[in-house]
């Protein structure tokens, strides 16, 4: 089984979370980089599946060069080899995207590309199933129970307290969201393996999208203050009379 | 028409999320055309949403889930219409079909907008939710028809910003289409199998009432106060990221930006210290209450109520007093 992971270089949000003055990023004077927690299980999963079936694990990340970082972090968790799909410095929609990693995934040949349900910094939701459309692959969303053999894969996910069961012939394209698995943290040995592993690299073509960003802000948030109903036990009467308020007893 | 809306039925009316998605797009300031899978739409309460027509798609054409088809079937009624717009929730179902129909059909699409106003032919300019809520982004949304999903919990302020009642445009009754699509095979070869999930009962996403449990609740044995809160007050357990990865609880419950975006009535916070990426799937509660030892905590910043106090005294002895409510002569002597 050869697997593709797309993992995306994303600014590390802690407790805040600013724009630059001209309002077109997120200001990362005081931030790392990482990648999104969903992904993360994305590259557990590919790992895992491989230890079972064998086969590879690549990770692709398409962004500038220091992205590399990125894709070491998913070599140490056991990732085989790495792609990077080199950017000009220019951000690169959903479209645009799917359309990159379509033609790596068409020149190297891949059974499963695993992605994230959504990036943590645009939430597009769709650069998967662009993708998969590209190809002509079926593909499932927002996965959080996926069981593999060599010829398909049945991806389950949770929606409105049903249990959506999806079965998919190979190869075809899955969306896994954070739950999927608990990431393994990186061993020594996988790290020294990631500081060495040769990255392969090509420069896709930008192309315009029909949604074009303006400007990021930060959503106001009333400065206000909660109401205190007391301290201990002794508010208990009077969060009772709240909730009675609120209409849920 | 205007806008074409996907609507989600729960129990046969419309979902809670469609109609945030609805006054989305009836604020468009044109005919909104509803389109629904199953076998009836809910005509009384899409007409008071101001729904001028609906778009039934019936099980014999399209049965159960199926993203790709359902996204087929919008993208014929595009034509069909020449709608400029179409409208989803938020949902995991959204989402997917709409992203699903920006592959078909080549259009870009907007996710989790919060605002939409046309701005000349071909043109809208919206405002969406980026980095989980955290963050805003003004765009331009160049296409002939935007395509478009709604926040989950963000759309309260907009119907706010509705002429009051927008009763001049709401029609009597609603022209309802049967709609049978062509679909191709491979339009059909992902559709969901259904069936009730393992935990059963009521979903996070929808719950009335969720009672959330952080750090503070010390550990797995904890929850069962929680849990006991949340059935007498209706509702559900959520907790914070750091108890799933402490794997005191399963990630299903689990609120956030990684976890479930919830839209209670009340969103009681135990022990939760207010992280943004916990705040990203509580913002849309209607009322936040917390209960927290720190008098500092960010939650409070965010919460209407607060009690500052141990969640292991408070819980136990709001259980009693909700106990005591119910069976008068029942004292608080069975809590621990
Ligand atoms: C990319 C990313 C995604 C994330 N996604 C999510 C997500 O989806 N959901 C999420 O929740 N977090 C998420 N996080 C984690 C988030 O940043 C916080 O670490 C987490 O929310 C903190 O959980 P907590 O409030 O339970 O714990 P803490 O921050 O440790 O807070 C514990 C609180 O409990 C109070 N307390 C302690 N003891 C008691 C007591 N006896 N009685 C009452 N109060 C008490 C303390 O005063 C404190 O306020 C994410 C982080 C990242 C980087
Ligand atoms: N620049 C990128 N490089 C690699 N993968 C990406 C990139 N952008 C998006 N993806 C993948 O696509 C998923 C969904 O992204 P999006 O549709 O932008 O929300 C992410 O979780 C990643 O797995």
């Amino acid at each position: 089984m050869d697997i593709l992971v797309c993992v995306k270089r994303v600014p590390t949000v802690g407790g805040k979370i600013a724009v630059t003055p001209d309002g077109q990023e997120v200001d990362t004077r005081m931030s790392g980089f990482t990648i999104s927690p969903h992904e993360e299980c994305a590259v557990e999963e590919a790992v895992q599946i491989t230890e079972r079936l064998g086969g590879t694990v690549s990770v692709l990340t398409l962004g500038p060069e220091a992205a590399i970082d990125q894709l070491r972090d998913a070599l140490a968790l056991g990732a085989g080899r790495a792609v990077l799909l080199e950017t000009d410095g220019r951000e690169f929609g959903p479209a645009a995207t799917a359309a990159a990693i379509a033609a790596e995934v068409r020149s190297h040949g891949y059974d499963l590309v695993l992605l994230g349900n959504e990036a943590s910094d645009t939430g597009d939701y769709q650069v998967g199933i662009r993708l998969a459309h590209a190809l002509g692959w079926p593909v499932a969303t927002g996965i959080k129970n996926l069981t593999t053999s060599a010829d398909g894969a049945v991806a389950r996910r949770e929606y409105r307290g049903t249990e959506e069961s999806y079965e998919l012939p190979l190869p075809a394209v899955i969306t896994v969201k954070e739950g999927i698995n608990l990431p393994r943290y990186p061993s020594l040995p996988g790290r020294l393996r990631a500081k060495r592993a040769p990255v392969e690299r090509s420069a896709p073509a930008w192309q315009p999208e029909g949604l074009r960003k303006q400007a990021l802000r930060v959503p106001a948030v009333a400065g206000h203050q909660a109401v205190i109903l007391g301290r201990g036990v002794d508010a208990v009467p009077e969060l009772l009379r709240v909730l009675g308020e609120l209409g849920v007893l | 028409m205007t806008a074409l809306c996907l609507v989600e039925l729960d129990g046969g009316a419309p979902a809670d999320a469609s109609l945030r998605a609805l006054t989305l797009a009836r604020s468009l300031d044109g005919e909104v055309g509803a389109v629904v899978f199953g076998d009836a739409a809910p005509e009384e309460a899409l007409a008071d949403c101001g729904v001028s027509d609906a778009y039934v798609i019936e099980r014999s054409a399209v049965e159960g889930y199926a993203p790709a088809a359902w996204a087929r079937v919008l993208a014929g009624l595009i034509a069909d219409t020449g709608a400029t717009a179409v409208l989803a929730a938020g949902t995991d179902r959204g989402q997917e079909v709409l992203a699903h129909l920006g592959a078909i059909t080549g259009l870009p699409m907007a996710a989790n907008c919060v605002q939409i106003v046309p701005d000349g032919p071909g043109m809208h300019r919206v405002v969406r939710q980026r980095w989980a809520g955290l963050l805003l982004e003004d765009a331009i949304l160049e296409a002939p028809a935007a395509l478009v999903t709604v926040a989950a919990d963000a759309v309260a302020g907009v119907s706010a910003a509705l002429p009051p009642g927008g009763a001049t445009r709401g029609p009597a009754s609603i022209r309802v289409h049967l709609h049978k699509p062509e679909l191709a095979d491979a339009d059909l070869r992902v559709r969901a199998a259904e069936s009730p999930a393992a935990a059963g009962g009521m979903s996070l996403a929808t719950a009335r009432v969720v009672v959330g449990g952080g750090r503070g609740v010390g550990g797995p044995g904890g929850f069962a106060a929680l849990e006991e809160l949340a059935d007498l007050l209706g509702g559900v357990v959520g907790v914070s990221r750091v108890v799933t990865s402490e794997g005191w609880r399963p990630h299903s419950q689990q609120v956030g930006q990684t976890g479930t975006k919830i839209t209670p009535e009340v969103y009681l916070a135990c022990g939760i210290s207010g992280a943004i990426q916990h705040i990203a799937g509580c913002a849309g509660a209607r009322h936040l209450i917390a209960i927290n030892t720190d008098s500092g905590a960010p939650i409070l910043a965010r919460a209407d109520y607060a009690v500052i106090g141990d969640l292991h005294q408070v819980v136990p002895a709001l259980v009693a007093a909700l106990r005591a409510r119910r069976e008068p002569d029942a004292g608080a002597a069975g809590s621990v």
